[in-house]
């Protein structure tokens, strides 16, 4: 196909439309038998008319297409430490380095050390730990964000909230970021309270909005295999 | 310019022979499955340790040696122990038996999980990959068994760390196109905002990876009603339209998947012009003349991944009613496009044939109502390389023949341009095709250039035009056309 070479200027050129040449048309053009009827057509989802494109498409998502050679991405360096006050973690990969520092050094509350995995988890827990403010005001209105982003649901407890995300989003009865406060008193800074939910058994008169965290690990639990009980929840360091 | 992550792939050991043979392969079972509407293909994501890859075969481990790996790695002292164990298990997830034996044994996707959502960081990691290699699984069973980790997968597209969130964004794609009850878990779980805030990542890994969902998450049979118009009233349209404007900062991988995203959305005609009003048609028209640019420039592999969804999208677009009711500004009018499109049909011509209907679609879609696009065919003189396409294919034929009757249904001065010039030669050769949609569409345009065209009748007269005319005149379809040119070129 051999195009004006004037083509490729014209494409580098200034943007703008041609003046038309002036239309006219003949009422017999296009009358029976003929048909011919200038118009725009348009294509659905499902048209066969995609057929080779889709194709294309997904050959590529399944890697046929372009062989590009597996690159060394991950290279290796002198080994390095965290320079973290008080963590020692040695890497010899900035990758591994990188997932290690935004899991645990991002997002960490000032207050009592425990890190979230993201900003947003770490702010609704800063308010519903570490904020007399927000205790009070929880006496009188809803103040229990959804963790969902993009819900502007608001609850009474947190157990309500639970509810929520249970019933409404379809998250797991026992969602790591989720355990509520085990309420004795107002929030105050200070170290993490390494409380292992599952020590403590049976339920807990329902004070100021918690303390139903420990009914809900037991009843949702499955048996598991002997080899399975592990409390894995209990170095503390995601809740909120 | 334009940039390019290199993809993740292990070198491969056979010959250049079986891999053509296994192209051919997938190729002829992906027509199969788009036949059946069971269009669906995994993304895997598999960072090979490159001193290994070489023949590295799979290990099948049964539950018992799974079993192993999962207690050291929950419970071993040393962390590079457990690490080692957590790898080992990914291995062996990369076979399907591995995976059977995984899914079989009690506990395993809590223990998975627990260890997903651990404060070790690189536990975390490894233990992303092992769902990552469950979610590839063609086995439904085995993909759908990874439920329960995707409200921590989708907790985690809002932190920070790009590489497990790129991998996190990889297995929910796949468990997307899993099944519609793996998607009825989804929404409600927030998978729509949970992207809209990962949208914003400046990582290039991340976009593409998030791109990938998406495009999943919109080819959905069920999109049209249940999942396109929450997308469309996030703000990840106008985001999307933002990656895809041309400029040094455009790269392939991640325009290639927002591409097939807005295709997706616009031809599943749900609220077309909201993307209007948000500019796509000047971005896309745009983009459409940096990638004939590119075309020019390099020997790119892939550059006609972008230009198919880029393509569709403006085709359809066009079409809207909405169109007309935006700005100047909005609207598609340069004719540079003209000029970027004959610059890419020649780019098919040689590269992908089969995407030359697509690309002649948009160019009947331009010049179909628009004198102004047909009398740029004209004065940049693309006409004779059109009628270059004529011999390609009876598809491409009549798409060639629809174009130039757009622009010679618009009447003498456009017919005089046409004239004389290769047109008449090409038209008597088209009548000599046997396919019935060929011919007819020549005879279209001759009646065109009959009635617009004086000394058009004479000249096909002169060149044994009633001969070629003659052998249709049995065809069903075609006989009332044959007839009625006859009779014009026999009485004027």
């Amino acid at each position: 196909m051999q195009l004006p070479p004037a083509l490729h200027a014209r494409l580098a050129g200034a943007p703008g439309e041609a003046e038309p040449l002036p239309v006219e048309r003949d009422p017999a053009a296009g009358t029976t038998p003929f048909r011919f009827a200038a118009r725009q057509v348009r294509f659905p989802r499902e048209h066969e008319f995609f057929e080779d494109g889709d194709v294309q498409r997904h050959l590529y998502l399944q890697d046929v297409l372009t062989q590009v050679a597996g690159d060394p991405e991950r290279p290796r360096v002198p080994e390095f430490t965290c320079q973290v006050a008080g963590c020692c973690q040695v890497f010899d990969a900035l990758e591994d380095f990188e997932h290690h520092y935004h899991t645990l050094h991002r997002n960490v509350c000032s207050f009592c050390k425990r890190a979230f995995p993201s900003g947003h988890l770490l702010d609704t827990h800063i308010l519903e730990w570490h904020d007399s403010l927000f205790q009070i005001l929880a006496e009188r209105q809803d103040m229990y964000q959804c963790l969902v982003e993009g819900c502007t649901e608001k609850f009474r407890t947190s157990r309500d909230r639970k509810e929520h995300l249970v019933t409404r989003h379809l998250y797991p009865a026992d969602f790591r970021f989720d355990k509520p406060r085990k309420s004795k008193g107002p929030a105050t800074p200070g170290p993490a309270v390494q409380v292992s939910a599952e020590a403590l058994g049976g339920d807990q008169v329902p004070s100021e909005g918690d303390a139903m965290e420990v009914c809900f690990e037991h009843t949702e639990l499955p048996p598991e295999p002997s080899g399975e009980r592990r409390t894995y929840g209990h170095r503390c360091i995601t809740r909120i | 310019m334009w940039s390019r992550r290199q993809r993740r792939l292990r070198p491969l050991s056979c010959g250049v022979e079986e891999l053509r043979c296994r192209r051919r392969e997938r190729e002829a079972a992906l027509r199969k499955a788009r036949r059946e509407q069971q269009l669906v293909s995994k993304r895997l994501l598999r960072d090979e340790d490159p001193e290994k890859a070489e023949g590295y075969v799979a290990v099948i481990l049964g539950e018992a040696e799974i079993q192993q790996f999962l207690r050291l790695a929950q419970r071993g002292t040393e962390e590079k122990e457990r690490e080692k164990a957590l790898v080992s298990l990914r291995r062996g997830l990369q076979h399907p038996e591995t995976q059977q034996a995984f899914i079989r044994l009690e506990g395993s996707i809590r223990t998975l999980v627990g260890l997903l959502t651990s404060n070790q960081a690189l536990l975390q990691l490894e233990a992303a990959r092992c769902l990552h290699e469950l979610s590839h699984s063609e086995q439904s069973t085995v993909a759908e068994a990874c439920l329960p980790a995707t409200s921590y997968l989708l907790t985690y597209l809002s932190g920070h760390s790009s590489d497990f969130i790129e991998l996190c964004l990889y297995t929910l794609g796949n468990l997307i196109v899993e099944s519609e009850a793996v998607r009825r878990q989804l929404l409600p779980q927030g998978i729509v905002p949970a992207l809209a805030a990962c949208i914003q990542s400046p990582h290039l890994t991340v976009l593409e990876a998030l791109g990938y969902a998406l495009s999943q998450l919109l080819q959905a049979k069920e999109a049209p009603e249940k999942i396109i118009p929450s997308v469309l009233g996030s703000p990840l349209p106008q985001h999307m339209l933002q990656l895809l404007q041309p400029g040094p900062k455009l790269n392939l991988g991640v325009a290639v998947e927002f591409a097939w995203c807005l295709h997706y959305i616009i031809c599943s005609q749900v609220n077309n012009a909201l993307l209007i009003t948000h500019g796509a048609l000047s971005t896309l028209g745009l983009l459409l003349l940096d990638l004939a640019g590119a075309v020019q420039r390099t020997e790119d592999a892939g550059l006609e991944l972008l230009a198919c969804p880029v393509l569709r999208c403006l085709s359809n677009l066009l079409t809207e009613a909405a169109v007309e009711a935006v700005g100047e500004q909005m609207q598609l009018r340069d004719e540079r496009v003209v000029a970027a499109l004959f610059i890419l049909l020649q780019f098919f011509l040689q590269k992908q044939p089969s995407l030359l209907p697509e690309g002649l679609w948009l160019l009947n879609n331009l010049t179909a109502n628009s004198p102004s696009f047909c009398t740029s065919l004209l004065s940049l003189d693309l006409i004779e390389p059109l009628l270059q396409l004529l011999s390609v294919s009876n598809v491409v034929s009549v798409l060639v023949l629809t174009v130039v009757c757009n622009i010679a249904e618009k009447g003498p001065a456009y017919c005089q341009r046409l004239w004389p010039g290769p047109l008449l030669p090409s038209l008597l050769d088209t009548l000599a095709f046997s396919d019935t949609e060929v011919v007819g569409q020549s005879l279209e345009l001759l009646q065109l250039l009959f009635l617009y065209q004086p000394g058009a009748v004479q000249a096909f007269l002169q060149q044994s035009g009633l001969q070629a005319l003659q052998r249709h005149e049995e065809v069903a379809q075609l006989q009332d056309r044959v007839r009625a040119l006859q009779q014009t070129a026999q009485h004027g």
